[in-house]
């Protein structure tokens, strides 16, 4: 382990550039799971009897073990192929399930006294959503993103393995050829980059929910 | 123009094949204070959620300023109706210039009139704006609360308040001052109020008359000294002696 600071601080730019396809990686599958999951998860409140089928097979997709996924959607047309767009089909599929289920549960779970409120004083269906329901649901949203978000950027490290580029570049390469230091190299900023993205998404939740406590 | 508020003509609504109204039949007069009183689940909430159609009827009419409700907008309707409910209803994430100032919202005020409104209506109910307005409901006790949501109610000036358990959850003190302004409210803005409580003794305080409700059905309506010297029924003069015992 000794010159690791000088190994890691040789391969900085290699580093500064495989960190910045993983970001992309994780921002842009993150994106879209939350333009997909969440207009979907107010639609499963609108319409209850799909929620549990529909949340039960976002639960099922989960379980399928990344690899596998990954493999699977190679020979898909479009979704699918070799590089970063089947990688980024994969991280969606995984992060849609918690901001589906997340968004559902927040907006659910809004008080229904608060809600007959809304509807007694005159809003349409439309203003109780956007003034009552999700802003108080927010929240639980936000911790759903956050959840997606920090899962993505371990399962981005493992998207190496069809050519998405990334962190997990090296770490394969590390692999293959027995060398920790590269291992390091690949793992040590992509977990500082999950700690960041916790971090930043967790600060964003709590001063949403400032008003809760006063 | 019409001088009954709201009228109950026979109205029927059943809910899971029992029926929760039934025959029910009562006139509020513009200006007026009805209080709905009986025991709980006769059909007094349900009978005030048919004025501004949370619920709908089954059978019969309701009528608001002399139109069937089920001829306007329920919306728009709503947005004429002031509607206080038990510990307020108020939406935690706005302050309570905010929660006052809610109807006028959705109205379309500008926000200049709206700040206005709210601090005005503020001071009616006893919450100073200048040391209540940008507080959130969580800082405010449960008589400021429902204080906020009877200001509330009155923001864009509605002629009828309708009122379900408005201060069914105070203590005894926060709600006899409440009662005290009630009437003050009441003297000064001349609304017609629908009120449903189950407390007797608050019903003959703040309504002009009362209508005992019994199994979806109005029992009798009428001021306190006609329900005590001629009930209409052994119903009535159990409930009203119960009630006041």
């Amino acid at each position: 382990m000794s010159g690791f600071p000088a190994y890691f601080w040789e391969r900085r730019a290699e580093i500064a550039a495989l960190t910045g396809q993983h970001v992309v990686l994780v921002l842009v599958s993150t994106a879209l799971a939350v333009a997909i999951g969440l207009p979907l998860g107010i639609a499963l409140t609108r319409r209850p009897k799909l929620a549990k089928p529909v949340l039960a097979a976002a639960s099922v997709i989960q379980t399928v073990p990344s690899l596998a996924l990954f493999g699977f959607l190679i020979p898909l047309p479009l979704l699918g192929g070799i590089g970063a767009r089947t990688a980024v089909t994969a991280l969606v599929v995984y992060a849609l399930l918690p901001i589906l289920r997340n968004t559902y549960a927040g907006i659910t779970s809004v008080d229904p006294a608060t809600v007959e409120a809304a509807t007694g004083l005159g809003m349409t269906r439309g203003e109780r959503l956007r003034l009552v329901e999700l802003p108080l649901a927010l929240p639980v949203v936000l911790a759903g993103v956050r959840i997606a978000a920090v899962v993505s950027v371990g399962l981005a490290a493992i998207a190496a393995a069809i050519g998405a580029g990334g962190l997990g570049v090296l770490i394969y390469r590390g692999i293959a050829t027995v060398d920790n230091r590269l291992i390091l190299a690949g793992a040590l900023p992509a977990a500082l980059l999950a700690l960041v993205v916790d971090g930043a998404l967790g600060w964003l939740e709590r001063r949403d929910s400032s008003w809760r406590t006063p | 123009m019409s001088t009954t508020a709201i009228e109950f003509q026979s109205v029927t609504k059943i809910f899971a094949g029992r029926a929760a109204l039934d025959g029910f039949t009562l006139a509020i007069g513009a200006g007026e204070t009805v209080a709905l009183i009986g025991p709980s689940g006769c059909g007094k909430t349900t009978a005030l959620k048919l004025v501004n159609r949370l619920l709908e009827a089954d059978g019969g009419a309701v009528r608001v300023l002399g139109k069937d409700v089920r001829s306007e907008d329920a919306v728009a309707l709503r947005r004429r109706l002031g509607y206080v409910i038990q510990e307020g209803g108020l939406f935690p994430h706005w302050s309570v210039a905010e929660n006052v100032a809610a109807v006028p919202r959705l109205l379309g005020w500008p926000v200049a009139d709206r700040r206005r409104r709210a601090d005005e209506l503020l001071a009616m109910v006893g919450l100073p704006p200048g040391e209540f307005a940008a507080r959130r409901p969580r800082e405010l006790s449960g008589g400021q609360r429902q204080r906020v949501g009877v200001a509330r109610a009155l923001a864009a000036d509605p002629p009828i308040v309708l009122m379900d358990e408005p201060f069914g959850a105070l203590d005894p003190i926060a709600r006899t001052a409440l009662q005290r302004e009630f009437l003050e409210w009441k003297r000064r803005l001349g609304k017609a109020v629908l009120l449903v409580t189950h407390d007797l003794r608050e019903a003959f305080r703040l309504a002009d008359r009362i209508a005992v409700i019994d199994r979806g059905r109005v029992r009798q309506a009428g001021t306190r000294a006609e329900l005590e010297r001629s009930p209409a029924d052994a119903f009535v003069r159990d409930f009203v002696e119960q009630g006041m015992a």
